[in-house]
């Protein structure tokens, strides 16, 4: 189980290598959109402002890293890889790849927004660490939700409607956790929620791990 | 007694006569997650034996329960209006009310856009588990930690602390019946919609 779920996320890692494809893609994706807004607003400095443009051009970027994640999984491929893997295996390796893959894009994309738009934040560590822990709910949450679309044909639409009501506790909580430490609030306050992100990561991963072997056999 | 009983008040800060939306607003929410937690158990049973019969089971509870979620909606924002001088707050009951109506209308958009009915029942089946986990998550936990003008929370008094002698009695002797009521209702109506389900099957057959 263990050596088939590093050798899948090897073998992810070496496709997107050979291909650059998504990675750069959506690097480009998060400059543009960073871009377009710094052609509108130049510098923000209100903090309800500068959390919204943050989180859904963050939120955008991993709806768009993830929902191609089954696609080279689909047809007979899949039935290639049914007989030699394990369905949790698959899932899990998918949701590792995709949280790694989204915690590199996610501090990338703070970089670049901290250079055109402006850095306010506070607390830099509280925030980060909201932050990371939301890339990877965000990756666990839409790996599973690309494994259901995948399987209703018409997936990019379904995508969209099905992810953004099971990210909601997410975002409404990263969004909470983000403006304390753009205040520089005290510690005391965000830990319950950050507290409340890792139980919903564990959560999604425990369903993913759980229900995956239903979506997966046909 | 009954529906035009003594209720407590002017005491209670600002919800004078409209307090009796008690008997409406909440037994709405508890038929509505009454009801998704049967769809689930009905999901669950699906999953484990894929008998077709629990998928319907599971699809016409969840759309009943959708039915009860609006109309808890529509009577929380008639109370917002009177009590707290808008349509809508940006509360965390609201919210998480609002998200859980939305993940349940995305429940049967997935079950329409797939054709084959075993696969269709399978996939719906775990999104449905997935949605209730997250929605329980939602309502429950997250309300705890962060503030919510529902009485209860964030200081606000709950409403049994809304005692002043006998008149609170009489609520809830109008209260619980109330709860009870609405819930057999809302299974009831379910039940119904199952058995058409079923009997078009066996027409069609």
């Amino acid at each position: 189980m263990f050596k088939q779920i590093t050798q899948l996320i090897a073998k992810d890692f070496l496709l997107e290598w050979r291909q650059k494809y998504t990675f750069f893609g959506i690097l480009l994706y998060v400059l543009s959109t960073i871009y377009i807004t710094y052609l509108a607003f130049n510098q923000i400095i209100d903090v309800n402002t500068w959390n919204a443009v943050f989180w859904i051009i963050l939120v955008f970027a991993s709806v768009t890293t993830t929902s191609k994640s089954f696609l080279n999984e689909s047809g007979n491929k899949q039935l290639f890889y049914y007989t030699l893997a394990k369905p949790q295996a698959i899932i899990l390796a998918k949701t590792i790849y995709n949280g790694l893959l989204m915690i590199i894009i996610s501090l990338l994309s703070y970089l670049i927004f901290s250079l055109w738009i402006g850095n306010i934040v506070e607390n830099q560590l509280m925030f980060i660490s909201s932050m990371l822990l939301g890339s990877l709910g965000f990756a666990a949450t839409l790996t599973l939700v690309a494994g259901i679309s995948v399987k209703a044909q018409n997936n990019s639409a379904l995508m969209a409607i099905l992810s953004f009501p099971l990210l909601a506790p997410m975002y409404i909580t990263l969004i909470k956790v983000s403006s304390f430490a753009i205040v520089g609030t005290e510690w005391s306050n965000s830990l319950p929620l950050l507290g409340i992100l890792a139980l919903l990561n564990i959560i999604v991963v425990a369903l993913s791990y759980l229900l995956f072997p239903y979506l997966w056999r046909d | 007694m009954g529906f035009k009983g003594n209720v407590p008040q002017p005491e209670i800060g600002n919800l004078d006569e409209t307090i009796r939306n008690l008997y409406f607003h909440v037994p709405m929410w508890f038929t509505m997650i009454g009801l998704l937690t049967a769809s689930l158990a009905n999901s669950i049973k699906y999953l484990s034996g894929f008998n077709l019969s629990y998928d319907i089971k599971a699809d016409e509870q969840a759309k009943t329960a959708m039915v009860f979620g609006v109309f808890g909606l529509l009577t929380g924002m008639v109370w917002a209006r009177f009590t707290w001088g808008d349509w809508w707050a940006n509360d965390v009951k609201l919210n998480g009310a609002a998200i859980a109506v939305l993940s349940y209308l995305a429940y049967f958009v997935l079950r329409n856009s797939i054709n084959e009915q075993q696969q269709r029942a399978r996939i719906a089946a775990v999104y449905n588990i997935i949605a209730y986990v997250l929605m329980i998550v939602f309502v429950f936990v997250l309300p705890r930690v962060t503030d919510s003008l529902h009485p209860g929370n964030g200081g606000n008094p709950a409403f049994s602390l809304y005692d002043n002698g006998d008149l609170n009695s009489n609520m809830r002797m109008v209260f619980y019946p109330a709860v009870a009521g609405w819930v057999l209702m809302g299974f009831w109506i379910a039940n119904i919609r199952k058995r058409i389900r079923f009997i078009e099957k066996e027409a069609q057959a």
